[in-house]
């Protein structure tokens, strides 16, 4: 893993946090000897208690490169325990552990780096969407030639995190077409009805299995299993594929 | 090292004392995979342990089946922090498999169908402590678990557990596999957290 960032725990200090979403918060931390990171890495967050329990969970970084500001963007889950803790409770001042970079797998290096001109295709079901934000936004900065798209499944259009980024991105000079799938609530006058993705739609939204585009999938572990199974019976190479899913917890 | 931090309590004071480290109890069965979910039909598949004179020991599907097949109930960890404890499974003991197998070699490289590879010593898979796995709960394993089979080596993070595995190929030296080559540590003890190198 030459070049590579090597994983440590490291102290963060929790620069701002935003509401991202109606359900989603963006942290932003300073985390001291942070060694920067690749596009779509994670790291693992622990929190302690004050009796000494502590909890251990991974997350996905919406931001790459050197320096020491890293952007989380959290979902809270119903149930959780350290999610409404991060979304609701954290502010401005708080400190964290963090573990990372982690993760050689999946990420994006530009073109300029890897020598590697194909297409790409992300695709992102809700909060999944974290990790290839990270990648569109370092395909920006680089100002990099390689075809981006992104097709995006939500629930509602409050639901889209990085709402006030993704112009910007798509009218940067690296090229980046943005497709969105509204399955419970769409934006008035939208031209399809809410649904969930369908294989027709990734079909018609995704660059064509001839073109050999790298793929990248998060969300779910049943929105991945579904989009990537389409997708290697549309004629892409499952070494082209890769996924990442977020568990239950 | 471990700081307070502001505000936070957090739940599940019961601590379990066959939870490792940075692990937490689930109930559902979350999926780690890098890729796409191959389609094996068992037809088609076969497990074949290859040593380093090239002897190949391989066993299609109803030669596997005919082997003596064990129950096994036992807690599982994933490096993403996640455990199940007390998970059921039927399969094949690593013991069996390498019965007739003469091999100087200390280290093995398991071979998946799609690619990934993973490495593991050859005393890690030996004397009980690991099988060839089809059944998980009582049901044919999913594909999405690895089905029709993977390797159950349960003592280490579960990424050592390859999932669509089709064999074994014994090695001089304890080289990295997929996993490892993109960070996860080179053996992977959960109670020493040996989760990336």
């Amino acid at each position: 893993m030459s070049g590579m960032p090597r994983p440590g725990w490291h102290v963060a200090t929790v620069a701002a946090t935003r509401r991202e979403t109606p359900n989603a918060t963006r942290i932003e931390l300073d985390v001291d000897g942070w060694p920067g990171n690749e596009a779509g890495q994670h790291l693992d967050v622990r929190l302690t208690a004050p009796d000494g329990y502590t909890a251990t969970r991974s997350y996905s970084i919406a931001s790459s490169g050197e320096g020491s500001r890293v952007v989380l963007a959290v979902d809270k889950l119903p149930d959780g325990e350290v999610s409404p803790y991060l979304v609701d409770e954290l502010r401005a001042g708080d400190r964290l552990e963090v573990h990372g970079p982690l993760g050689a797998f999946f990420i994006w290096r530009p073109a300029a780096v890897t020598d590697d001109a194909r297409p790409v295709q992300l695709i992102a079901g809700g909060s999944g969407v974290v990790p290839l934000f990270a990648m569109a936004h370092a395909h920006a900065a680089a100002a990099d030639p390689t075809p981006f798209r992104l097709l995006y499944s939500v629930r509602t259009p409050d639901d889209v995190y990085f709402a006030s980024e993704w112009a910007a991105l798509a009218a940067a000079s690296a090229p980046l077409r943005l497709d969105l799938v509204y399955t419970r609530r769409t934006p008035d006058g939208w031209s399809a009805p809410p649904g969930r993705i369908t294989r027709d739609a990734l079909e018609a939204a995704a660059v064509p299995a001839a073109e050999r585009p790298r793929v990248f999938v998060c969300g779910s572990t049943g929105f991945v299993e579904r989009v990537a199974d389409w997708l290697v019976e549309l004629g892409h190479e499952p070494r082209d594929i890769r996924t990442e899913r977020y568990g239950g917890t | 090292m471990s700081f307070i931090t502001r505000g936070f309590t957090g739940r599940g004071r019961e601590r379990d004392d066959r939870l490792p480290p940075g692990q937490t109890l689930v109930g559902d069965f979350p999926v780690l995979s890098a890729g796409p979910t191959p389609d094996i039909d068992t037809a088609d598949w076969a497990f074949t342990i290859r040593t380093e004179s090239g002897t190949e020991h391989s066993w299609n599907w109803d030669e596997f089946m005919a082997l003596p097949i064990e129950d096994v109930t036992t807690d599982i960890h994933c490096v993403t922090h996640w455990s199940k404890l007390g998970t059921g499974w039927r399969g094949v003991s690593l013991d069996t498999l390498f019965a007739d197998v003469d091999t100087e070699l200390e280290y093995t490289m398991a071979h998946s169908y799609g690619g990934y590879t993973t490495n593991v010593p050859l005393d890690d898979l030996l004397d009980g402590k690991a099988w060839v796995a089809f059944e998980y709960d009582g049901e044919p394993l999913d594909p999405e678990h690895g089905g029709p089979a993977r390797l159950l080596v349960p003592h280490l993070y579960f990424w050592k557990s390859a999932k669509w595995v089709r064999g074994l190929e014994m090695m001089a030296d304890d080289e990295p596999g997929f996993w490892e080559q993109n960070g996860y540590h080179l053996r992977g003890d959960p109670w020493k957290e040996e989760r990336y190198w």
